[in-house]
């Protein structure tokens, strides 16, 4: 009744090829579309911006990102923090030797420069598979780290280890630095991450999609029909490694204005983003806003209802937490291990019947 | 002897003998991959965990404190107690085995047949679970582990080579006692687990199941059985391997990530081979020693943190399966 595609009759090659075929997914998301452009910037304020919102749609670009390579190309990644710092450092660099490139050439070309740099560290991944693969992409994140910390050009000789972003702005007004309002860093994000989404998605529908599965389901037998497993791999480490650049690049720029490399992109990050994944469903782009939403509301729901509304204290809260993570991930694996994204579809079939299942 | 050569020496004994210790948490890692295809992420924080309850155990520490104090307001840190440290090894070993009899009632038995992905990251849950047990129990404070073992560098082993240098002015090589010990306690240990899997009934059960799952099972292996008996060694190697890193640098949350530098020992050695998780530690271990000493000032120290993988990386161009893995045979 709510949920149906009886009755969408396509009569073009177009409407038949669109990204959301089904006339109510379509219409859900331009409702979301223009209540997250039209309303929210207009209801925001700092607590909502920076403990939700932007942590949200930062996340969600990297959660993309990485699900491109290990949903999608069936790729294991556990790099994941070296190459947002890539992308920060990159976003770095360029803001302070060019400062009259527009923050969004800035953006992009971090992305580029961390596609360039995945390529290089997906490189084994053409020789090893599978867990020896995420062995070898944790050399990636330890040697990243490591490299930004100790050449002191990569941080224009900060005597701190820390780098800081300069204010920038996008028509006028500021989305980097300590002046800018929340709905112009929201805004930016955002617009960044539909843009984004909407190339993943239709990236993931097309040939180079098709090819990253066709490696993922079985390679030897993708080889054999032609598809050239040098190129999915690469390609899929270049565009993952793309987005996981941008989304570095505004986790330092817009989000959190300077960082220090060790705490901010550490293996930690890795571990974070691949939760997301996992939990959202692996080879799902809806899967990894809802793991990413997921990731960034539970630490806050956790912590307001034991530290606000229990009165404990912040350390015990904050080992609770890890267990709660911990065993969260462990029921969430055992009870659908095909996250967030499963229950959804679940869901669609269960509305397609409704009321009447039988 | 040049004092260079010597220097040169010491640091390639040192590496070996923190490549022992390296291969201590490897083998924890192989056992369970052997067993049951499973890369338990976790290794790391059981040594944390076993660890801090070590710790806490032996000193008589009340488990929970800050818990009951948030929730109750009662006030109790210490039951006013101290155990031997033989006694608390004891018990501690116990909590590892009831942790391993838990891990396969409530994770393993559910997860039975999903992707080695799944399961993976099952482990990473289960280390985040036991990392927020261990604080909750234990508390999140550094703390030293005394359970007698020697401290302090060898004043036999430096007296003995402060002679061999030709020119006056060498003190002889620094060898810490502990890494000695160490490298006792693991070399009984990798001697006992061989001898435990080549001539005991339940390690021919666990080598029938890691040569053959199905056909085990059908010889009338459980495998459940074999799954407890596995993660229970794992644990009590993670408990050797907790004590020994904790007595060099403290138990503290940092003692987990050396699981992560476990991790390119088992490329090294591939990830079913015990002797080659031994044989991968040392050469690890030498490997970062020797490349923190003699290229690691020229590009800024700290290399330990990264060397370890990218020599893992570079070696697997070459011999994807590690050093005396399995042959990766594709079929179709």
């Amino acid at each position: 009744m709510l949920y149906r595609e009886a009755g969408d009759f396509k009569t073009s090659y177009a409407a038949d090829e669109q990204t959301f075929p089904i006339r109510f997914d379509r219409n859900a998301f331009y409702v979301l579309v223009a209540v997250a452009f039209l309303l929210v910037p207009f209801v925001i304020n700092n607590y909502w911006s920076n403990a939700v919102l932007l942590p949200f749609l930062i996340w969600s670009i990297a959660a993309i990102g990485l699900n491109i390579l290990t949903g999608y190309c069936g790729q294991v990644s556990l790099g994941t923090g070296g190459f947002m710092a890539v992308g920060a450092f990159g976003a770095f660099k360029l803001m302070t030797a060019f400062p009259d490139l527009n923050i969004v050439f800035v953006v992009v070309l971090a992305g580029f420069i961390t596609a360039l740099v995945g390529m290089a560290f997906g490189l084994p991944s053409l020789r090893i598979k599978g867990f020896y693969l995420a062995v070898a992409t944790l050399a990636s994140q330890f040697f990243l780290v490591w490299l930004f910390n100790k050449v002191p050009w990569f941080m224009n000789n900060s005597a701190t280890g820390h780098i800081n972003a300069p204010v920038r702005t996008v028509f006028g007004q500021a989305v980097t630095g300590a002046a800018a309002t929340p709905a112009a860093k929201y805004l930016f994000c955002l617009a960044i991450l539909v843009a984004l989404a909407l190339v993943a998605k239709n990236l993931t529908r097309g040939r180079i999609g098709r090819s990253w599965m066709a490696i993922r389901d079985m390679d030897i037998a993708a080889e054999i029909i032609g598809v050239s497993p040098l190129r999915a791999k690469i390609s899929a480490f270049a565009v993952s490694s793309f987005f996981i650049g941008v989304a570095g690049a505004l986790y330092f720029t817009v989000y959190f204005g300077a960082v220090e490399v060790t705490d901010a992109f550490g293996i930690r990050v890795s571990f974070l983003v691949l939760f997301m994944v996992i939990i959202g469903g692996l080879g799902s782009i809806l899967g990894s806003f809802l793991g990413a939403g997921f990731m960034v509301l539970l630490p806050i729901l956790l912590k307001n209802v034991m530290v606000g509304g229990l009165g404990w204290p912040t350390d015990l809260a904050a080992h609770v937490e890890l267990l709660v993570v911990g065993l969260l991930i462990m029921v969430f694996l055992i009870v659908e291990p095909h996250g967030l994204a499963q229950l959804w579809r679940l869901t669609k079939e269960k509305l397609r019947l409704w009321p009447f299942p039988h | 002897m040049p004092i260079w050569m010597l220097d040169t020496i010491e640091v390639i004994i040192n590496g070996l003998m923190v490549g022992v210790l390296y291969s201590l948490v490897a083998l924890g890692f192989v056992l369970i991959f052997k067993a049951s295809g499973i890369f338990n992420y976790a290794q790391g924080v059981m040594a944390l965990f076993a660890a801090l309850t070590l710790v806490g155990l032996q000193s008589g520490q009340v488990p929970f404190s800050h818990l009951i104090k948030a929730v109750t307001g009662i006030e109790i840190s210490h039951f006013g107690w101290e155990l031997p440290a033989i006694v608390a090894i004891l018990l501690t070993a116990g909590v590892m085995v009831i942790v391993a009899i838990l891990v396969e009632r409530l994770l393993l038995r559910h997860l039975v047949n999903q992707e080695p992905i799944i399961l993976f990251m099952a482990t990473i849950g289960l280390a985040y679970f036991l990392e927020g047990l261990g604080d909750l129990m234990w508390g999140a404070d550094v703390r030293a582990v005394e359970i007698g073992l020697p401290q302090g560098g060898s004043l036999w082993f430096e007296n003995l080579t402060k002679g061999w240098a030709a020119d006056s002015g060498y003190w002889g090589m620094y060898i810490d006692k502990l890494d000695i010990t160490a490298t006792v306690i693991a070399g009984i240990l990798v001697v006992s687990l061989t001898l435990f899997s080549q001539y005991t009934r339940i390690g021919r059960a666990l080598r029938a199941v890691a040569d053959d799952h199905q056909a085990a099972l059908s010889v009338g292996i459980s495998l459940r059985a074999i799954w407890v008996i596995v993660w229970s060694i794992a644990g009590i190697v993670a408990l050797v391997a907790g004590a020994m890193w904790g007595a060099k640098t403290g138990v503290q949350f940092s003692l987990s990530l050396i699981a992560l530098k476990a991790l390119p020992v088992l490329i090294l050695g591939g990830f079913t081979s015990i002797p080659g998780a031994i044989v991968g530690g040392l050469i690890i271990g030498v490997g970062e020693k020797l490349f923190e000493f003699t290229i690691g000032p020229m590009i800024g120290g700290a290399t330990e943190n990264w060397f370890a993988y990218v020599l893992a990386l570079v070696f697997l161009m070459f011999r994807p399966q590690g050093l005396f893995g399995e042959r990766i045979i594709e079929r179709v």
